[in-house]
């Protein structure tokens, strides 16, 4: 009964999607505000449908329903409860559940947040989003629902995928999906914007705190996974260029370009048509990351089954949805004035520059991803891109990017020059070379890679440095007074570009220093790895709630001390008959001790693989500060100031500009003279259109 | 206007690779062994453990070797084909039971119904190292020479079987 009344639910919800994707969306093109009015109920109505429907599911789940298929092909009734609940979302019909769910989550949070925006743009964006979501849930209701009854039943399921058995399946996709469907925000604003005629610099003000959240949720998401794979795979890897992380990395290399680009157009008015399209492409490359893989057009370990059925619809979908889109924008961008003028050296141009390249690292990052395909598809046979085609394409394109992120924030909007940036640049980046020479020496040896790395590292902390001691410096009052009255987002912006440099720092020192050793120990034996001596006492059996498991165990001493002990795991999942590995790590700031257990050998010995992994935690740490940047940024007073009196929001003051601190007078008496200009070139358009 | 029009248009161009793409199998994955003689085996059958099966039985007949378990889920899905393939009658099915306990995969065939003349147990899973099964459901059409040609991963569809499987098998039981 209770899946019946999930699927019942799911139907309501389709039918209230299509009503919020078309009723307000024509409302707002009549100027009907009754029609408008109707987006906010629907949305509400919407959710909590689609609530009902996933608690349903949940139920089934934790009830150990086998007459349902998607269950029994999910979990076991010996799946300890947490994983039952997560295997939700553990296969592909349950992974739409929550995508669906996620998106009706976002539709009621605009709903909420946007008391303050014209009645037609909500409308418009509600309805957008309406839109998006009637896609999803007809792809559930006619090839992939979850409900569906399995007869005859079966007694128990065949378990959740035991990779997928671990914490990580928890918070990892739920926040992942946050983040890929949170740039519908985005998206949905654009072609709002697009629709409605209004590409001002208050459309890209309103659009940043969603795209931020989104951002912020998507960047926590693929450090989750990342750090998953990291201890669960077993091979120390923390990144394996999968087609499905690339899948997620895409959409995270747009998104950050129009962070970037949604400031310029906020700010300066520039960029508007660039800043359209950059939206487009995050939510168009999170659709086509669920396109692959999902369709099966492409293998790889995230896959689910495959279905042709499946993958032509989602490729229809794609067509309309991104085709749809990129055809408006052709239409309607030429229209959008071109805003504010800039010379070649100033922190628009950077700022373009950088976008350029997150967005060319992108594409590359597709291409790498598709071109099997492509071949495949051209006949030309069957081969696979790796990792050396990824790091070949990403040094060149990363580091200039890199190299920017150090110049950009210290540079004046509109016209600065090259003489005084390096004037003001010179002590940071004669300290990032003397490191980058010296500091490789210390730790053992120099490569032209390992040099670079640390280069740009230290080259962002020391014009980050620079750029705090600049904005704090004045003596009117205490430190702590100065450091209060520099704004929320601006601390975000240098916290997460700190966290970019200790991520680089991270990923060049375990590439450069990492040793591992792979040996057969028997139980007493020591291996022997960067001054550690890793003594092995042997394996013990244990059994677990669903597997049995071989239980490791090395003593970790140096110098006769013993510092730590690992505890890797082997484990056999009894239903799939599927074997797993559970890395013992010790994690520490300077380097995590890694061990794995191989197989089980003749006499009791066992092939075992210990990793040494300096600052590689680093790497997750810089992940973590990026997100807590984007939280600070969304913490900013002006985002909740506006809540407060929102009644007095409607006219649009570059409110932000006015704050900027007296060090940038000449910008802030340009921006305020040019702000009321481009507004007038919009509202000519919009009338001369009605 | 042109300009804005790029990002349209690659990505149409874009959209008819994966359209192709949709119709290529990636796990259509050419096999090493294909056109090679099928590794040998001799293993207890299913119903009758005293009595052994092995690939050198069936030389002079072209044949179907179909790897199966009884906690495969995509089994399920291609069982109903296999029963009508049997009833057909047009070509010899074997099975190979991988991996599996003999209670579970006779109720198994009980339930679904049983295509095949008889079943392998592989019960270690070795015999399936030598096939390189890498996903169950397998099928193997193996020729009167013993050679194999033709490996299909993962459940046979309606249409593998009506496109690819049947006419081989009539090319080769013609030779």
């Amino acid at each position: 009964m209770i899946p019946e009344i999930g699927h019942f639910s799911l139907i309501l919800a389709l039918l209230v999607a299509l009503i919020l994707g078309s009723v307000p969306i024509i409302g707002a093109a009549r100027g009907n505000a009754v029609w408008m009015g109707l987006a906010r109920p629907a949305a509400r109505a919407q959710f909590f449908l689609i609530a009902v429907a996933f608690i349903c599911l949940a139920y089934t789940f934790a009830s150990k329903d086998y007459s349902v298929g998607y269950v029994a092909s999910n979990s076991n009734s010996k799946l300890p409860l947490q994983f039952r609940i997560a295997a939700v979302w553990g296969g592909h019909e349950g992974s739409l559940l929550l995508w669906a769910m996620i998106l009706s989550i976002w539709t009621v949070a605009v709903s909420v947040f946007s008391k303050h925006l014209p009645d037609d743009m909500r409308a418009r964006i509600l309805g957008v989003m309406g839109l998006i979501s009637v896609g999803f849930l007809l792809f559930m209701l006619m090839v992939s629902n979850p409900f569906e009854r399995l007869i005859p039943a079966t007694m128990d399921g065949r378990d959740l995928n035991p990779l997928l058995q671990d914490p990580g399946m928890i918070f990892h996709p739920p926040m992942l999906y946050m983040g890929y469907v949170g740039f519908s925000v985005a998206f949905s604003f654009a072609i709002a914007a697009l629709l409605g005629g209004q590409l001002d610099s208050a459309w890209a003000r309103w659009s940043r705190p969603w795209t931020t959240m989104a951002w912020v949720f998507l960047t926590l998401g693929i450090m989750g996974g990342s750090n998953w794979a990291y201890y669960e795979l077993g091979w120390g890897g923390w990144w394996f260029w999968d087609a499905v992380e690339n899948a997620s990395f895409m959409p995270w290399l747009v998104g950050t370009a129009l962070i970037h680009s949604l400031a310029v157009t906020e700010k300066r008015g520039s960029f508007k048509a660039w800043t359209v399209l950059l939206a487009i492409g995050a939510f168009s490359l999170s659709l086509l990351g669920t396109f692959l893989v999902r369709s099966g057009v492409l293998t790889s370990v995230h896959a689910f089954a495959t279905d042709p059925r499946r993958g032509l619809f989602i490729l229809v979908f794609l067509v309309v949805v991104i085709g749809g889109s990129l055809a408006l924008f052709a239409w309607r961008a030429p229209t959008v004035g071109r805003g504010g003028k800039f010379s070649v050296i100033s922190r628009e141009s950077f700022l373009l520059a950088n976008n350029v390249l997150l967005a060319v690292a992108a594409m590359s990052v597709l291409l790498g991803t598709l071109y099997p395909l492509f071949l495949d598809a051209l006949g030309l046979g069957k081969i696979s891109v790796g990792p050396p085609y990824f790091d070949t394409v990403f040094v060149p394109l990363m580091t200039p990017a890199l190299f920017l992120m150090g110049i950009g924030p210290i540079a004046r909007w509109k016209n600065a020059t090259l003489p005084e940036l390096a004037l003001r640049l010179r002590w940071a980046f004669a300290v990032s070379v003397a490191t980058a020479l010296v500091l490789p020496l210390l730790l053992g040896h120099w490569t032209p890679m390992i040099g670079l790395g640390l280069f740009l590292a230290f080259w962002i902390f020391a014009s980050s440095a620079h750029l705090v001691r600049q904005r704090l410096a004045g003596d009117s009052a205490t430190l702590l007074a100065r450091m209060k009255a520099v704004p929320r987002s601006w601390w975000g912006m240098v916290i997460a570009h700190i966290g970019i440099a200790v991520f680089t720092l991270g990923v060049t020192v375990v590439k450069g220093f990492e040793s591992e050793i792979a040996v057969r120990m028997l139980p007493g034996d020591v291996a022997h790895l960067a001054g550690y001596d890793f003594k092995f006492e042997g394996v013990q059996d244990s059994v677990g709630p669903n597997y049995t498991a071989s239980l490791g165990q090395l003593r970790v001493s140096k110098n006769g001390v013993e510092r730590t002990v690992l505890s890797p795991e082997k484990r056999l999942y009894t239903v799939q008959n599927m074997p797993m590995t559970e890395a013992g790590i010790s994690p520490a700031l300077i380097h995590d001790l890694y061990a794995s257990l191989g197989e089980p050998l003749e006499d009791g010995a066992w092939s075992v693989r210990i990793y040494h992994k300096p600052m590689v935690e680093w790497i997750w740490a810089g992940a973590a500060l990026m997100a807590l940047g984007g939280l600070l940024a969304l913490s900013d007073r002006r985002y909740r100031v506006r809540r407060k009196n929102l009644t007095e929001e409607k006219p649009i003051v570059p409110k932000p500009v006015v704050k900027k601190p007296v060090v940038k007078k000449a910008v802030v008496k340009t921006a305020v003279v040019k702000k009321p200009a481009a507004k007038k070139t919009v509202t000519k358009k919009v009338s001369a259109k009605a | 206007m042109k300009r804005f029009l790029l990002p349209l248009i690659i990505f149409l161009v874009m959209v008819g690779f994966l359209a192709v793409g949709l119709h290529l199998d990636p796990r259509e994955v050419p096999s090493p062994l294909v056109g090679k003689p099928a590794p040998v085996f001799n293993l207890p059958l299913l119903d009758q453990p005293e009595k052994n099966f092995s690939p050198k039985e069936m030389l002079g007949q072209v044949w179907l070797l179909n790897v199966w378990a009884s906690w495969c889920g995509a089994c399920r899905e291609e069982h109903p084909l296999l029963v009508a393939l049997s009833k057909a009658k047009l070509v010899p099915l074997y099975g190979m039971d991988y991996k599996d306990t003999r209670a579970e995969a006779q109720q198994w065939l009980k339930e679904g119904g049983n295509p095949y003349i008889a079943n392998a147990m592989d019960v270690d899973g070795r015999v399936g190292i030598d096939y390189g099964v890498y996903g169950v459901p397998e099928t193997y059409v193996i020729d009167k020479f013993g050679v194999i040609a033709y490996k299909q991963i993962g459940p046979i569809t309606g249409q593998v079987l009506s496109s690819k499987i049947m006419p081989l098998v009539e090319r080769l039981q013609a030779q």
